[in-house]
C-alpha cells in the first residue's frame, strides 16, 4: 500500500449564531439578508483564534494515533493571527511536538490548504496538514453570513494509510474572484465567478486528474468543491459526470465556508462516512485549482479521532446575540470599562524563560516524591520534599481533571463577562488555579470535570501580540461523587 | 530559645484618620490627620521619635515609592524611615517594623504609619494592576471578591453546606458589621443594613454580592511604641502592651500541592498557632476578649473564625448565625465596623485594627465600648486565598 492519509481530525467552534440574527439585524439596509436567513454559522469565541482552532483540530486527529509525532507540520491559513512569527512554530510548540518537526506556514489562498497537502503527499513524507480560518467579514456582508470559523487537519504517510492518495494536479490561474489587499475582501460577481471560474478551471484540473489516475468520473463516491455557491458544486459535478449523490455537503447549514479551512474540514467529514474502496475527490479553489483523489482503504474504520467531525458539530452552542458576534470580532467598538484599560504588554524575554508552561502547558513530576505539579519551579513544592532540581517536565494539556472551586468573577475586565476561573485539580496529580472558558450559567460547580485548552488570554491592542495559555473547560460529563 | 514579644513593647499612643471617600485629602493630608491624633496621644514631640516605619499598599496610585512621602508629609527629622510593602498586611507590617526596634534596644520611641488614597483611580474597587511579568502570563485575571468568593465554593464543598445556609450567615457577617460601623464617626460606610438587602444585592463575583464586600476607601492609622518602662516614665498608666506578632506567608503549598482543598487559610491557622504561643494563649474562644480580622469579605470573616480556632471546624457557619461575633455575643468581631464599614486602604488597615483594640483596652470606644476588655487580636490578610501573607497581633493590658 502506497501513501495516504492516515489521520484527521476537526474543530468548529462551539458558538453557532443564527443568521437569523444576522438578518434581523441588518435587513434595514439590505433585505436581501433575509434570503440568507437561514440556519446558523460557527463563531470563534472571543479566545479562540487560527492558532488555537488549530490545535484543537491537530489534537483531535493526533488523539486518534498512539505517540504520533508528525515530521512535518504544514499551518495553512489566510487569516494567522501573525503575520511575521511562525504560528506554526506556536501551534507545534502548544501540541508539544518534537523541535525537530519541519513547520511551514501557508497562507495568502483559499487553496493554502490543499496546496499543503499536495506538497506534503508528492513529497511522499509523514506528516500533518493543520487548516484554519477565522475570516472576519464587514458587519451586514454576505461573508458575514455566509462564512464560518473552523479548523481540520489531516495525517498523511505510508504503512496502514485509511486513504490512499492516488494522484493530485493543479493549476495556477490568476483569476481574481476576491482577494484582501486590506483589512476586508473584496469580491467579484458571483455568476461570473461560477461561469468564467468554478466552471471552466475546475473541470479543466479535474479531467486531467481523473485521467491520469484511470478513473471515471461515475467512480467518484465524495466530491468535494468548498465554495459559498449553493449550487456551484451541482453544476460543476454536472459538467464532470459526477453523480449528484456524491457532492460532500458544504456544511453551510451549521459551520458556513471556513475559507482555506473548509476543503480539509470537508475531507475529515468524507473521511468519517467513506466506504472501503470509495473514490474521494477534493478540490481547492482559488487563484487556479488543486485536485486530489485518494481512495478509502479497509482500514478507514480503524481510525478514530477523539471527536471528528460529527463529534466538533455536535458540541454546540446556539448564539442568538449578533452584538455578542460583532464584538467577538472586533467589528465594533466596545466600552470596556477602566479595568479594561491596563497595559497588556508581554516580556517577551519572560515570555521566552515560560514557554514550556504557557505555550506547551508543561509542569513537573518529582523524581525524589514522584509529586506531580504545575508550574515547575526549582524546589519541589511537597511540603515533605523540597528537593532542588528534582522535577522531570510532565505534561498537562491531555490530562483532565475536577473543579476544586470557582467564582464567576464580574469586577474584573472580560471581554465575555462574567470571568469564569478556579482552582482545577488534575487526574493523576497537579493543580492550578485557571481560567473557564465557555462556560453555561449555572454549568459549574465543585467537582464539575474539565479538559484543558490552548486559548487567547489577552489581546494587546497597541502592540498587536496577543498572549496565549491554558483554559479549563466544562466537560459534559456527571458531577463525581467524591 | 526566643522569649518572643510578650510585654516588651507598649502603645504610646495611637492615630486615625477619618475614612471614606476623601476627596478633599492627599495621601499627606491622611498622613497628617492619623499623626496628629498619634502625637497629642501619646504627649510627645515628634523630635522624640527615632526611627519610622511606613506602609503603602499600592505605590502608582499614590505616594510613589520609597519612605520619602512619609519623611516630608510628617516632617521628620532626618532619621530612620523604612517603607514597607506586603499586601492588605501591610499596616501591621509597619507596626512590627517598630515594635522590633523597640524590642532590639535600637530606639527608644518609633513610628509606625499606614496610608492608602484609594479613591483616585476613578473606578470602584480596588486598582486593576500587574500581578508580576511572569504571574501575569498565566494568572486568571482575577479581581479580589473574585478570588475570594472561591473560599465559599471551597468550604461549601469541604463541609457540605448548601449555598443557601453558607449566603446567609455571610449576609449575617455584614449586618452584624454594618450595625457595629453604624455607631463609629471614623467610619466610612454608617449605615445598617439588612439580611434580606444583603441577601439580595447583585453578585461581584458569585457567590460574593456587593453586599459580602468590604467598602474602598482612603484612610490612615498610626502608632507610637515604646518600652513600658519609657512610658511609665511619661506618666502613661493602663499600659497596653504587645503580646503577639505573628506574620505566615504563602510558600507555595496551598496554590500547588494537593494537601490544601480551598475551604481555610492555611497561613491564618500557623500565625495564629504562634500568636497563642507567644501571648501564652491556650484557650483562644475564652481568652480573647474582641477580634479585628480581615473582613475583605464577608466569607473571610466566617472562614477565619475557625481558623483562629473561635469556632470548630465546619461551625463558623451556625456560630455567625447564633450570633457568637455580634456586638453582643461571647466573642465580639469587628465591633468598629470592620473593613466592611471602614474600607480598606490597604496600608492603613492593620493599624486601624490595632487602634480600635487600643481604644477599647483603654476603654474610650464611646458608643460601642465593650465591657472590660482584656486582650485583643488584630488578623490581616494580603493577597488571596491560594498565595497569601497572614499577620497577626495581640495587644492587651500590662
Amino acid at each position: 500500500m502506497g501513501r495516504g492519509i492516515t489521520g484527521f481530525g476537526a474543530h468548529v467552534p462551539q458558538g453557532r449564531l443564527r443568521r437569523a440574527a444576522i438578518a434581523e439585524a441588518n435587513a434595514w439596509f439590505d433585505a436581501s439578508l433575509k434570503g440568507l436567513g437561514r440556519g446558523e454559522r460557527s463563531m470563534c469565541h472571543w479566545d479562540e483564534d487560527v492558532i488555537t482552532m488549530g490545535v484543537e483540530a491537530a489534537g483531535d486527529c493526533l488523539a486518534g494515533f498512539d505517540g504520533h509525532a508528525p515530521p512535518a507540520l504544514y499551518f495553512a491559513s489566510t487569516t494567522f493571527p501573525f503575520l511575521d512569527r511562525q504560528n506554526s512554530v506556536v501551534l507545534l510548540e502548544a501540541l508539544n511536538l518534537p523541535r525537530r518537526t519541519l513547520a511551514v506556514d501557508v497562507g495568502a489562498s483559499q487553496r493554502a490548504g490543499t496546496s499543503s497537502l499536495l506538497a506534503l503527499l508528492r513529497g511522499g513524507g509523514d506528516g500533518m496538514v493543520v487548516a484554519s480560518e477565522h475570516r472576519r467579514a464587514k458587519a451586514g456582508s454576505r461573508g458575514e453570513m455566509l462564512w464560518g470559523d473552523a479548523a481540520a487537519a489531516v495525517a498523511t504517510g505510508g504503512g496502514p494509510v485509511i486513504a490512499e492518495f492516488l494522484g493530485g494536479q493543479s493549476l495556477a490561474a490568476d483569476f481574481v474572484d476576491h482577494y484582501r489587499g486590506g483589512e476586508f475582501d473584496y469580491d467579484w460577481e458571483e455568476r461570473w465567478i461560477r461561469d468564467e471560474g468554478y466552471l471552466k478551471i475546475i473541470p479543466e484540473v479535474v479531467a486531467g486528474l481523473l485521467a491520469s489516475c484511470h478513473t471515471g468520473a461515475a467512480d467518484i463516491a465524495h466530491f468535494i468543491l468548498p465554495t459559498e455557491q449553493a449550487r456551484a458544486p451541482g453544476a460543476v459535478a454536472k459538467k464532470l459526470g459526477i453523480a449528484p449523490g456524491a457532492i460532500v455537503d458544504n456544511q453551510a447549514a451549521a459551520v458556513g465556508v471556513a475559507g482555506a479551512a473548509q476543503p480539509i474540514l470537508l475531507l475529515a467529514a468524507a473521511l468519517e462516512s467513506a466506504k472501503p474502496g470509495e473514490m474521494i475527490l477534493l478540490t481547492g479553489f482559488g487563484q487556479g485549482c488543486d485536485a486530489l483523489l485518494f481512495r478509502a482503504t479497509d482500514a478507514i474504520g480503524g481510525f478514530r479521532p477523539a471527536r471528528g467531525v460529527s463529534g466538533t458539530l455536535a458540541a454546540r452552542r446556539e448564539e442568538n446575540n449578533y452584538a455578542r458576534f460583532l464584538a467577538f470580532n472586533d467589528l465594533v467598538e466596545r466600552d470596556t470599562g477602566k479595568r479594561g484599560e491596563t497595559d497588556r504588554q508581554t516580556y517577551l524575554s519572560g515570555y521566552n524563560r515560560r514557554r514550556d508552561l504557557v505555550t506547551s502547558f508543561l509542569g513537573g513530576k518529582c523524581r525524589i516524591c514522584g509529586t506531580v505539579q504545575i508550574p515547575r519551579e526549582k524546589y519541589c513544592v511537597n511540603p515533605e520534599c523540597h528537593a532542588l532540581d528534582s522535577q522531570d517536565p510532565y505534561p498537562f494539556a491531555d490530562k483532565r481533571g475536577e473543579v476544586l472551586t470557582w467564582t464567576a468573577d464580574r469586577l474584573t475586565f472580560d471581554p465575555s463577562p462574567p470571568a469564569y476561573f478556579g482552582m482545577v485539580r488534575f487526574d493523576g496529580g497537579g493543580k492550578l488555579m485557571m481560567d473557564f472558558t465557555e462556560v453555561d450559567e449555572g454549568g459549574i460547580e465543585s467537582g464539575s470535570r474539565i479538559s484543558v485548552h490552548f486559548r487567547v488570554r489577552q489581546y494587546d491592542p497597541h502592540r498587536g501580540f496577543r498572549k496565549y495559555f491554558w483554559k479549563a473547560k466544562i466537560l459534559r460529563e456527571p458531577v463525581s461523587a467524591s | 530559645m526566643a522569649q518572643g514579644i510578650k510585654d516588651k513593647v507598649a502603645i504610646l499612643g495611637m492615630g486615625c484618620s477619618k475614612f471614606g471617600e476623601r476627596w478633599d485629602a492627599s495621601p499627606a493630608d491622611l498622613m497628617v490627620e492619623a499623626f496628629e491624633e498619634c502625637l497629642a496621644d501619646a504627649g510627645i514631640e515628634r523630635e522624640a521619635i527615632e526611627a519610622a516605619w511606613f506602609g503603602a499598599g499600592i505605590d502608582a496610585f499614590h505616594v510613589g515609592a520609597s519612605a520619602m512621602p512619609m519623611a516630608i508629609a510628617l516632617r521628620l527629622n532626618y532619621i530612620p524611615v523604612t517603607k514597607v510593602e506586603n499586601m492588605c498586611a501591610t499596616g501591621t507590617e509597619a507596626f512590627r517594623g517598630a515594635v522590633y526596634a523597640v524590642a532590639s534596644g535600637a530606639c527608644d520611641i518609633a513610628l509606625a504609619l499606614g496610608v492608602e488614597k484609594l479613591k483616585d483611580t476613578g473606578y470602584g474597587g480596588l486598582p486593576q494592576r500587574s500581578r508580576g511579568v511572569e504571574n501575569d502570563m498565566y494568572w486568571p485575571n482575577l479581581s479580589a471578591p473574585g478570588a475570594f468568593a472561591q473560599l465559599a465554593t471551597g468550604y461549601r464543598a469541604r463541609h457540605r453546606v448548601n449555598k443557601r445556609d453558607l449566603k446567609r450567615a455571610m449576609a449575617h457577617v455584614s449586618v452584624k458589621s454594618h450595625a457595629n460601623g453604624a455607631k463609629n464617626p471614623k467610619a466610612h460606610l454608617r449605615r445598617e443594613i439588612t439580611e434580606q438587602q444583603a441577601m439580595d444585592a447583585p453578585f461581584i463575583a458569585e457567590p460574593i454580592g456587593l453586599y459580602d464586600c468590604c467598602g474602598v476607601s482612603d484612610g490612615s492609622a498610626c502608632a507610637i511604641v515604646t518600652t513600658p518602662e519609657i512610658a511609665r516614665s511619661l506618666g502613661k498608666d493602663h499600659l497596653v502592651a504587645v503580646k503577639a506578632l505573628q506574620l505566615a506567608v504563602s510558600n507555595g503549598t496551598e496554590s500547588s500541592h494537593e494537601s490544601w482543598d480551598g475551604s481555610h487559610l492555611k497561613t491564618t491557622r500557623i500565625a495564629a498557632r504562634r500568636a497563642y504561643d507567644e501571648a501564652g494563649v491556650r484557650q483562644p474562644a475564652e481568652e480573647i476578649s474582641m477580634t479585628e480580622v480581615h473582613d475583605c469579605f464577608s466569607i473571610t470573616e466566617l472562614v477565619t473564625m475557625e481558623d483562629l480556632q473561635l469556632a470548630g471546624e465546619g461551625e463558623a457557619v451556625t456560630a455567625v448565625l447564633d450570633g457568637e461575633f455580634d456586638a453582643e455575643g461571647k466573642l465580639p468581631c469587628q465591633i468598629d465596623g470592620g473593613l466592611k464599614c471602614f474600607g480598606h486602604p490597604i496600608g492603613a488597615s492593620g493599624l486601624r485594627m490595632i487602634y480600635e483594640n487600643y481604644l477599647q483596652l483603654q476603654g474610650r470606644a464611646g458608643a460601642r465600648q465593650l465591657a472590660d476588655p482584656k486582650l485583643g487580636l488584630n488578623h490581616n490578610l494580603g493577597g488571596f486565598p491560594h498565595q497569601n501573607i497572614c499577620s497577626i497581633s495581640m495587644i492587651g493590658h500590662m
